[in-house]
């Protein structure tokens, strides 16, 4: 656990220390508040589906970009000697790195609170549940993205080789819950199972199913424990 | 204590380290030296944890490092070839966060940062970003990194490569000083940075150890030629060929010609049959003058490039 600290602190501080969180925090604030106050007032509708629809496509660019330098750039620079020759479990390590962006993605999704005071001061009949249960779940897929991206971030040293991959296989996620029409009927189930947006929009809709939450554990652990396995796999290459 | 026990390490097809053997006690500056790409720094990253072997073991107080990393890397500070480093921390928050891996909070952590700021000499960077500081302070608070737990054990891969003169002192005096009560492992390919610091000393070539001894032993198992120097007057050409003639032990590998028959040869000959006094008898004999006689010492830069160079093993 202490270790895990020491990771994690030194990684929000180096977020915190360089322009990386403020140019994330901030450009990920303007984003979402013009796609949600684009349609608000429009709609005249005491709900936040509009944050909720454009925060995992806003996810699909940001989330690899903040992952993208958590182990790739300690590969590149070679700082990975300094924490493989201290007592330091590969499991602490990838743990620390990947609350630390979690931790980002937090912050940038506190920031957008603001939107839900606007809404309690100009909406009617809020279903407050479902704002909670929505900003879980964005959370949820916020966690799910940063375990991908810290997966593709510990396959190579090259960070912008590193964005790709995560920014493709989140692809992959998103789209598959929107590409059902293509997929064999005798897959479609197992495909819609294996989609992000399927289990969001039922957590958003308010409803909290065991069986979105074992999937969003489920794929999260899956890829930080294949990040473990691959950062142990370079001691024996 | 470190025992390596028949470690090979392959990357891929390529075999940097054969089966190598060897110990290094406690209390001893071990220097390991070898010319660059010998197999040091790939084996120097076995014991600490960083590569495991492909076949044999390394062992560390009896502890082996594929069961035992993290409690061999406890008892360990390393201070690695390309000396890698957070530019963009605080010196003192690089040295924290190394301080916390290392369990040392509080007080103790107190204690120890003053300690490795005075062994180390980092009194006027401690509040500095590690990017703005010179090469040398790099190369010190690497050092400081390694030795913030006080560690037994202190592996240093070319600690000196590119500080200067001055600092190359500094930094041999406290691994002297260090060497008193902990095993230091010093790695490097530049001879006189070993030999001036080392209590034995083990040579790498090709993955394969060469050599294995204090720097007295390893130039008496030296087997190549020493070489003389003799500066004669009155030799004639006649006397010189009938001196060549009746020493076939000593072979003549160049001569100068100073003036009329004054002369300086450059003579070489086995170690273990040294002509000198033969040389002196055959130059009273035939009325040589000799103004210089001087035997060229072994060094062990000799027996390091013997023992390195393409083809030549002699110890």
């Amino acid at each position: 656990m202490r270790n895990i600290k020491a990771i994690y602190s030194k990684e929000m501080k180096y977020y915190f220390n360089s322009p990386m969180a403020y140019i994330f925090l901030v450009i990920f604030a303007i984003v979402n508040g013009y796609f949600f106050t684009n349609t608000f007032f429009l709609f005249n509708q005491s709900n936040m589906r509009a944050l909720f629809n454009i925060v995992p496509l806003v996810y699909l660019f940001f989330i690899p970009a903040v992952t993208m330098g958590l182990i790739a750039r300690e590969k590149n620079v070679g700082t990975i000697e300094i924490i493989h020759t201290m007592p330091i479990r590969d499991s602490e390590f990838v743990l620390g790195k990947f609350l630390a962006s979690f931790s980002l993605i937090l912050i940038g999704l506190l920031i957008t609170l603001i939107h839900f005071f606007t809404l309690m001061n100009v909406g009617l009949n809020i279903d407050y549940g479902a704002v909670f249960t929505g900003y879980l779940g964005l959370a949820l897929v916020g966690a799910v993205y940063a375990a991908v991206g810290t997966y593709s971030s510990s396959i190579t040293d090259n960070q912008v080789v590193a964005f790709i991959i995560g920014l493709f296989i989140i692809l992959v996620f998103f789209l598959m819950d929107k590409l059902l029409i293509f997929v064999p009927i005798s897959l479609a189930g197992i495909v819609q199972y294996l989609s992000v947006e399927y289990h969001f929009s039922n957590i958003s809709r308010g409803v909290v199913d065991s069986r979105n939450l074992i999937y969003f554990f489920s794929v999260i652990g899956f890829f930080l424990m294949m990040t473990i396995r691959t950062v142990e796999m370079r001691k024996w290459r | 204590m470190i025992k390596i026990k028949n470690l090979s390490k392959y990357y891929g097809d390529v075999k940097a380290v054969k089966n190598i053997n060897f110990t290094v006690n406690d209390g001893e500056i071990l220097g390991f030296l070898g010319a660059n790409g010998a197999g040091k720094t790939t084996t120097l990253k076995v014991i600490t944890g960083f590569l495991m072997p492909t076949k044999g073991n390394v062992y560390v107080n009896d502890l082996n490092i594929v069961e035992h990393p993290q409690k061999i890397q406890r008892q360990i500070g390393y201070l690695a070839e390309l000396n890698p480093l957070y530019y963009e921390m605080i010196v003192y928050d690089f040295l924290k966060f190394t301080a916390q891996i290392r369990e040392i909070e509080g007080k103790a952590f107190k204690t120890a940062i003053s300690r490795v700021i005075d062994q180390c000499g980092l009194k006027g960077v401690v509040h500095r970003k590690i990017s703005d500081c010179s090469k040398g302070y790099k190369q010190r608070i690497g050092l400081a990194a390694a030795m913030i737990h006080d560690p037994a054990i202190l592996l240093l891969d070319e600690p000196v490569t590119g500080l200067d003169p001055n600092q190359i002192v500094e930094i041999r005096e406290l691994i002297k000083e260090l060497g008193k009560e902990k095993l230091v492992m010093i790695s490097s390919h530049i001879l006189q940075e070993i030999q001036a610091t080392v209590d034995r000393i083990v040579i790498i070539h090709k993955g394969e150890i060469v050599a294995d001894g204090t720097s007295q032993e390893l130039m008496s198992g030296f087997v190549g030629n020493t070489r003389l120097t003799l500066e004669v007057h009155d030799v004639t050409e006649e006397s010189l060929q009938t001196f060549d003639a009746t020493n076939p032990a000593v072979n003549i590998a160049q001569v100068e010609t100073l003036g009329d028959n004054h002369r300086v040869l450059h003579l070489e000959y086995v170690k273990e049959k040294d002509p000198r006094t033969e040389i002196f008898k055959y130059a009273v004999e035939n009325n040589w003058v000799i103004t210089e006689m001087s035997p060229h010492r072994i060094e062990l830069e000799n027996v390091f490039r013997s023992l390195t160079s393409e083809g030549g093993r002699n110890a």
